[in-house]
């Protein structure tokens, strides 16, 4: 008996211990990709950043055209995004209970949820750049748009669904019709809830590239208007970083930097959030 | 008797408010029937919105398909099947087709998968068997966080930090003692450039590794105690309970995230296009530059000159969204026949 | 049961029969609720009980499974009648739950998120009627100088009579109320059965309940019910005192349920 036990000790021991070692792997990897990021992107850091433009190759420059281009596509996705994700997300939420329309909708939301945003980035190319026959801001909202939506219909349906139905319920008896009790109280209910979810599309769009490529692509000088090729942060990164030019790498690994920090600073805001809403309840 | 038996002495008789009016039950609502037909029409309205947007979400799905098949037509056209199969991508003389991208792509995600499994599983072990109790949740946080770091950022750090070090430190090592091995030996044969397949698919790896690890945990957790106590109970060691009671409890779930994960590097843009190389040579070294789907699109698109190259670019699109959807779907089908077999149980 | 029992009907419940889904939950039950007076039901849990009231107010409405046939009349009309409007129904058929519910707004807003359905008030006339309904419902002086805080700040008993104060407010003619005590501490239960007994001055009351000691306090009329069938209707000393089915007898002497 006692062989036996020993080698299942040994089988134990060393495989816990891998585990070990696995868990020190993945922290080995964000260690070493965020140390790097702050190393280059401090160092590139700088006030310019934010009152000059994207320069020429081999000049010094700034973001600050890239930064107003994102921020314009981001607002504008999720003025876009969220009244439909909402939407979506109620009817699932209180009106799917019957029928193939809800069930089926939740299955292809949730493969839109992870579908390739470079795909996403080629149907607005399709549906919207082609028909206006060239490269636009608008574009790139509505790609980031399509990106939003599905995290928008997950999040609400999720948080509608931990609404009680007695508050439903206690809503409808006093004699509220059915769209002032969702209106009204449930959407009320779950508003922070609902907020974590937006926050969390915001932050799954700040940092996509691939969308933007066809369809905003890049413009190196001012602009605000969105029907015109317009500059954001992740595709400015991109072509510098892929360029040869040292001046331009900097740049990138200071846009990189903030694109980082702006994604993880939301994050962080609506894990908080949420908490708070589950402590609230 | 009990003290709920006399009358609690209420600090004002609720009747008896002086200063109110005595607003008798004299029905003052003011229910008009054009007001009770308006609220009709307003749910009605209510409701037909919400389904409309829950039908436009189905909609975007079948109008991607269409608008991508639509795209890729004149290529289909030209090349038939024989996209898939050929392995040329000639602009000039525009001969194209598929065959290195889709490989690439493949040969990419599972490199990830491979890497990225085991780690994943390592992970979610130690997260919900081994790690103390105040570690868990800094250290399920940090996970989560790679998953949140801009694919972007893994490119460039990959291009300019990962890809020299592989190059200088890995690849001449792996050309010594793996290069001659048989059968595997050929895949890692070529010169050290730290750019290529390999390169690409460990940073994926590192890429998905949060994704499975994530889903790998929550549903370790789902595992009733008592199954587990039970387990411990006639003896077994922490790896017999999560080998032989947890993982195969949660196979579906499990199974479930590691195609999320899938999906997830098959779609991969940004990281792979910076250090996968660019090449359209099929080539047996994994050490090699080679292509895949989602950087050839990132890399050729808007560059693209002529219909039919950018048809066949399109095609190479549609290629990636069918895969993807077939991996997806099988995933969501495997974690509902998860939840089924959940609500059985209990 | 014979006509005498009840002079002046507020509710009449002829041969209904209560569906969820597959499962026969009501089975051809007959009654008269008496207006201005306080019904209750009791029985032991899964009887009926909760079911037959929310039929009352057709809350079973917001549920597709769930179905009943038969007629409940109110004040003559039949509410189960397809022509009935749902809406207008719960505006004057009130409901208080079994755990407190307030909405997550101020307590001002849930007192006047009711009223605001159906009536255009001003300013000073909401005022008024949040005052009315909270000094009726027994919490004006505890709520009084916080009215804007929120709902769920309150502790549960209060959070009940604010639900009671809600319900009031839309001045309905019927209240129905759901185990309204059963998550409460003895000293808020004795404070919402006082209330009722007030309330009963001017509201027809259906109460549901599973402690017989409240249904004897509180209610002037008593159902015993039992598998979805009434078993037994009449006045609640009777039923308490001298009941006339062994079914009746056995439960409230406690030796099945």
């Amino acid at each position: 008996m006692l062989p036996i036990y020993a080698q299942r000790r040994l089988v134990n021991g060393f495989n816990l211990a891998i585990s070990l070692l696995t868990m020190g792997f993945g922290l080995f990897w964000l260690a070493w990709i965020l140390f790097t990021l702050f190393k280059y992107g401090f160092s590139g850091l700088s006030l310019e950043l934010f009152t000059q433009m994207t320069p020429p190759p081999g000049s010094a420059g700034g973001l600050l055209n890239a930064i107003a281009g994102s921020l314009a596509m981001t607002l504008a996705a999720v003025a876009i995004g969220t009244p439909v994700g909402i939407m979506a997300g109620t009817y699932l939420a209180e009106f799917g209970g019957r029928g193939w329309l809800a069930p089926t909708t939740r299955f292809i939301n949730d493969i839109l949820l992870s579908a390739p945003s470079i795909v996403i980035g080629l149907f607005i190319y399709e549906i919207y750049v082609v028909k206006v026959g060239h490269f636009a801001g608008w574009g790139g909202a509505l790609a980031l748009a399509l990106i939003v939506i599905p995290v928008v219909v997950r999040t609400t349906e999720d948080m509608l669904r931990l609404v009680p139905n007695s508050l439903r319920e206690a809503a409808a008896a006093l004699g509220a019709p059915r769209w002032k009790v969702i209106t009204l109280v449930t959407w009320r209910a779950s508003k922070a809830g609902m907020m974590t979810g937006i926050l969390l599309a915001v932050a799954r769009i700040s940092g996509e590239t691939a969308p933007l490529l066809f369809t905003a692509l890049n413009n190196q000088f001012w602009s605000a208007d969105m029907n015109q090729p317009m500059a954001n942060l992740p595709v400015v990164v991109f072509q510098f970083a892929m360029s040869p030019y040292e001046d331009w790498h900097k740049l990138a690994w200071a846009g990189a930097l903030l694109i980082t920090l702006g994604v993880l600073g939301l994050n962080i805001v609506a894990r908080v959030l949420f908490r708070h809403k589950m402590q609230a309840d | 008797m009990t003290a709920f038996d006399q009358p609690v002495q209420l600090e004002e008789g609720p009747v008896t408010a002086p200063s109110l009016p005595q607003t008798r039950i004299v029905m003052s609502k003011h229910l008009s029937d054009a007001q009770l037909k308006r609220q009709h029409w307003l749910d009605l309205l209510f409701r037909n919105t919400t389904l409309f947007f829950a039908f436009l979400v189905l909609a975007l799905l079948a109008g991607i398909l269409i608008s991508l098949f639509v795209g890729a037509y004149p290529a289909i056209q030209a090349f038939g099947l024989k996209f898939l199969v050929s392995d040329s991508w000639n602009p000039v003389t525009e001969e194209f087709g598929a065959l290195v991208p889709i490989v690439g792509t493949l040969v990419t995600s599972f490199i990830a998968l491979l890497i990225g499994i085991p780690v994943s599983f390592g992970i979610a072990l130690f997260l919900t068997e081994l790690s103390p109790r105040w570690l868990k949740r800094p250290l399920g946080t940090a996970i989560e966080l790679l998953a949140g770091i801009p694919s972007i950022i893994y490119g460039m750090w990959g291009l300019f930090v990962f890809a020299p070090v592989f190059a200088d430190h890995v690849e001449p090592w792996l050309n010594d003692h793996v290069g001659p091995l048989p059968v595997i030996g050929g895949l890692f044969i070529g010169p050290p450039m730290g750019i290529g397949v390999l390169t690409a698919g460990i940073i994926l790896s590192i890429m998905v590794i949060p994704f499975i690890a994530s889903v790998m945990r929550d549903v370790f957790e789902i595992v009733p105690a008592v199954l587990k106590e039970s387990a411990y109970g006639v003896g077994c060691t922490t790896w017999e309970v999560v080998w032989n009671i947890v993982l195969p409890y949660t196979k579906a779930g499990v199974i479930g995230g590691v195609m999320l994960g899938f999906g997830r590097a098959l779609g991969e843009t940004m990281a792979v296009t910076f250090v996968i190389g660019n090449a359209y040579e099929l080539q047996k070294s994994l050490l090699m530059p080679g292509n895949s789907i989602a950087s050839a699109l990132a890399n050729e698109f808007t560059e693209a000159v002529g219909d039919l190259y950018t048809s066949a670019l399109i095609e190479l699109g549609l290629i990636l969204f069918v895969i993807t959807f077939i991996v997806l779907a099988l995933s969501k089908i495997l974690l509902m026949q998860l939840r089924k077999s959940e609500g059985r149980q209990s | 049961m014979d006509g005498q029992l009840i002079q002046n009907p507020k509710i009449q419940v002829r041969n209904l029969e209560f569906y969820y889904g597959k499962f026969h939950a009501l089975k051809d039950v007959n009654m008269d609720i008496p207006e201005k007076k306080v019904t209750a039901f009791i029985g032991p849990s899964g009887c009926g009980k909760s079911t037959l009231l929310r039929t009352f107010n057709r809350m079973y409405d917001l549920y597709p499974a769930q179905k009943a046939e038969g007629e409940i009349l109110l004040d003559g009309h039949n509410i189960l009648d397809g022509k009935q409007d749902v809406n207008k129904l719960r505006a004057k058929v009130g409901m208080v739950f079994q755990k407190p519910t307030p909405f997550p707004m101020s307590i001002y807003d849930n007192i006047a998120f009711g009223v605001k359905l159906y009536e255009r008030l001003n300013k000073r006339e909401m005022d008024e009627r949040v005052e009315w309904a909270l000094k009726k419902a027994a919490l004006w002086n505890e709520v009084k100088d916080i009215l804007n805080q929120s709902g769920n700040s309150l502790s549960g008993g209060q959070q009940q009579r604010l639900c009671i104060a809600r319900g009031i407010a839309v001045k309905p003619e019927v209240l129905l109320l759901d185990e309204p005590a059963s998550a409460l501490d003895p000293i808020s239960t004795a404070r919402i059965e006082e209330l009722i007994n007030e309330l009963k001055e001017e509201y027809t009351i259906v109460i549901v309940t599973h402690n017989m000691q409240q249904a004897a306090r509180a209610s002037d009329y008593t159902a015993f019910m039992y598998l979805g069938e009434l078993i037994e209707f009449d006045r609640t000393d009777t039923i308490f005192v001298k009941p006339s089915k062994k079914q009746t007898e056995d439960y409230i002497t406690g030796r099945f349920g």
